[in-house]
């Protein structure tokens, strides 16, 4: 019996002995996958660029540029004969509009104007007319003059030639905050996807861990996948976190499925992870990545109407700004989210997604490399 | 025995000008630990990485376990055990994840258990490896080639800039590895590790073999095992080295930063006639001390250079 006890302390001494454990197929990209997340979770600054940062933006801009009631138009009254008579008019005119009056002699109401504290100057002529001084090229300056004649001449008299009737309407779906979450959705895809994925590949290239991972059998494939499919996980989470900030603290209604709004959140993370991957795929350096994604990620920004829409941009641009993978991104997850358009219906902007994607890994797979 | 690493007229040229490597023919036998010992950019980096088939010579044949690179890449990865010389792992990852990961990539790895164990890092298993000291981190760096349980394990560098009690540990896991029938090939640039760890070695120098053999015959190649180093006042010249050259016993002179060394074979018959002739010249002499010769002796004596310019 007792040798029998000793055989488990002899074969410590020579571990050749002891029984190996075999691997299947996945366990190399479990693993991989396993160790991304679990230092993706370990890195404060990665939970919060990737998921707190984008919700205090949308707070910030939700808050800032939330709807509030179209504010009174501002107007001087050029202080001389017929001001107080002119103001007496705005005052009792039957137009009901509500405007802020100032009386000012000239001078003051003038700097008034041009620092934009009032939209319309007027000044009576004293013998019963007007004239007004406005800026065309502000809005509100344009509409001050428009309500404050209507006004005035309601005030006189006129009459209006037809009846009309009008039904005011901020519901959730056309304010600011609903046009904002989806592209703040579609950017942050953006940045995650290929910070996400270029950062990582330069760093573990540039400490030589790639060189190190390819000198075992590890299956490179499975090393690409792995990453890719810790960007789904984020993507999912990401997706949950502006949605449920959206539909919870700013009353946003999704008309969407959910499963069709992921589905569009795969293809942006895949979208991104291959330009990532592309970006990534030569760079020794994280300084010399960092400037080249910059480089790429800047145009979309700008152009692929995050934070306003891209239709303000001349109509020569628009053929440039719509074949960008992010504007169709935005576009898919507005038409989604806000139209619940099905995605049989957005194969376009689908199919610019995976263009986008499919050049970038094919190409992305022939330049990589691993040293 | 049976040769586990060959390789023969090995070129590499770096963008078309930088020879790192020129034509070097190496032969390693089953269960032997091999040495390749050089001073800085030598191509120890760039032989070892070509011969673990992570670059592509310029030019030449590499067979590891009879196979070559192309024909049998992935079957040849399960059986080799590599560490780099410089790589940094995940510093968020524990010791334990990170033996792991490594151990997932092969078809029967060890238990990280065992590993952890055998390299003195069950402690640290759950540690973080950027909280690891320098001598813990390369012996994790062993760590994950030793967990597939290989046949051939090469190490770049292993105990650069360990302090000597770490570099003793990580000396006694490559000999019991070594003891296991593991065959070693790794570089270096400390003689001492070069001669108490390898079997055999060569001395690498621009990228060319200039010297090959065990630490012992390297060093009786020198003809003296001793050398007698010593300093006298007034200048010396080349006829003063030559008379040097002709005491007893002493096979060769070289001057070192101002100071002489004598190989000698026997030290009891120069050191007194050493002592006549510096009298009898009326100078005085201002040092001396003897030891035994080291592959330091060997290098310089072929390069006119030390290994290590400290
Ligand atoms: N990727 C590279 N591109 C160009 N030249 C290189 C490259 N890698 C190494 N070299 C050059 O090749 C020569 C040999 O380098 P190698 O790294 O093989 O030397 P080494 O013996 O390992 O040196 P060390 O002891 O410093 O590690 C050096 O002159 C080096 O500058
Ligand atoms: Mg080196």
């Amino acid at each position: 019996m007792s040798v029998a006890q000793e055989t488990p302390a002899a074969s410590v001494k020579s571990p050749r002995s002891q029984a190996a454990r075999r691997n299947g197929r996945w366990a190399g990209y479990t693993h991989l996958l396993m160790a991304r997340m679990r230092e993706l979770k370990r890195e404060p600054e990665v939970v919060f660029w990737v998921f707190v940062f984008p919700l205090l933006l949308a707070l910030g801009l939700g808050i800032a540029f939330r709807n509030k009631p179209g504010e009174a138009a501002s107007v001087a009254i050029v202080a001389g004969a017929g001001a107080p008579e002119t103001k007496a008019m705005l005052e009792g005119s039957p137009h009901h509009a509500t405007f802020k009056i100032d009386v000012q002699n000239e001078a003051t109401a003038q700097k008034g104007f041009r620092l934009g504290k009032y939209d319309l100057v007027i000044a009576p002529d004293g013998r019963g007319g007007f004239q007004y001084r406005y800026d065309p090229a502000r809005t509100e300056s344009v509409l001050a003059r428009a309500e404050v004649d209507d006004a005035l001449q309601a005030a006189a008299g006129r009459k209006d030639a037809v009846a009309t009737t009008a039904v005011t309407s901020s519901a959730p779906g056309s304010r600011y905050i609903d046009f904002l979450i989806p592209g703040l959705l579609g950017m942050n895809l953006m940045n995650s996807g290929m910070w996400g994925i270029g950062f990582a590949l330069v760093d573990m290239r540039q400490r030589k861990l790639l060189k190190r991972f390819v000198a075992t059998p590890m299956r490179r494939g499975d090393f690409l996948l792995a990453l890719l499919s810790s960007r789904l996980v984020l993507m999912i989470i990401e997706i949950a976190l502006l949605l449920s900030l959206g539909i919870f603290v700013f009353h946003m209604r999704v008309l969407g499925s959910l499963f069709s709004i992921v589905l569009l959140g795969a293809a942006g993370a895949v979208t991104f992870g291959g330009l990532g991957l592309l970006t990534a795929s030569r760079a020794q350096k994280i300084e010399s990545v960092s400037g080249l994604m910059n480089l790429v990620m800047m145009p979309m920004w700008i152009f692929s109407g995050v934070f306003f829409s891209y239709e303000r941009f001349p109509t020569m641009l628009q053929p440039f700004v719509k074949i960008l993978p992010l504007t169709a991104l935005n576009d898919a997850l507005r038409a989604s989210i806000l139209e619940g358009t099905p995605l049989t219906h957005q194969w376009p902007r689908l199919l610019v997604m995976l263009l986008w994607g499919g050049i970038s890994f094919a190409l992305a797979l022939r330049w990589f490399r691993w040293t | 025995m049976t040769i586990a690493v060959q390789c023969r007229d090995l070129r590499k040229t770096y963008d078309g000008k930088v020879e790192a490597v020129r034509g070097l023919s190496l032969e390693i036998q089953t269960g032997e630990c091999f040495g390749l010992l050089g001073p800085n950019g030598a191509g120890k980096t760039t032989t070892i990485e070509i011969l673990e088939g992570l670059l592509q010579p310029t030019s030449g044949e590499v067979s590891i376990l009879g196979h070559t690179w192309r024909e049998n890449k992935r079957e040849l990865r399960e059986l080799l055990g590599i560490s780099l010389q410089e790589t940094r792992l995940s510093e968020k990852l524990s010791v334990r994840e990170t033996i792991e990961l490594f151990a997932s990539f092969y078809r029967e790895p060890r238990s990280s258990d065992e590993v952890l164990e055998q390299l003195q890092l069950t402690e640290k298993a759950d540690a973080w490896v950027g909280k690891l000291s320098g001598g813990q981190r390369q012996r994790l760096a062993v760590a994950t080639a030793l967990v597939c349980n290989p046949k051939i394990l090469f190490l770049d560098e292993p105990t650069t800039g360990l302090d000597p009690q770490s570099r003793r540990q990580l000396w006694d896991i490559i000999r019991a590895f070594q003891r296991d029938g593991g065959t070693v090939l790794l570089t270096t640039h400390y003689m001492d590790e070069a001669e108490r760890l390898c079997d055999r070695l060569a001395i690498i120098d621009h990228g060319q073999i200039i010297a090959e053999g065990s630490p012992g015959s390297l060093i009786n190649r020198l003809g003296g095992h001793h050398v007698v180093e010593f300093a006298v006042s007034g200048n010396s010249d080349g006829a003063a080295l030559e008379a040097w050259r002709s005491l007893p016993s002493v096979e060769s002179v070289r001057e070192d930063d101002g100071m002489l060394a004598l190989h000698v074979k026997e030290p009891h018959l120069t050191i007194p006639a050493l002592l006549a002739a510096v009298a009898m010249r009326g100078r005085e002499l201002q040092h001396l001390s003897t030891r035994q010769a080291s592959l330091e002796d060997v290098f310089v004596q072929l390069t006119g250079r030390h290994l290590r310019e400290e």
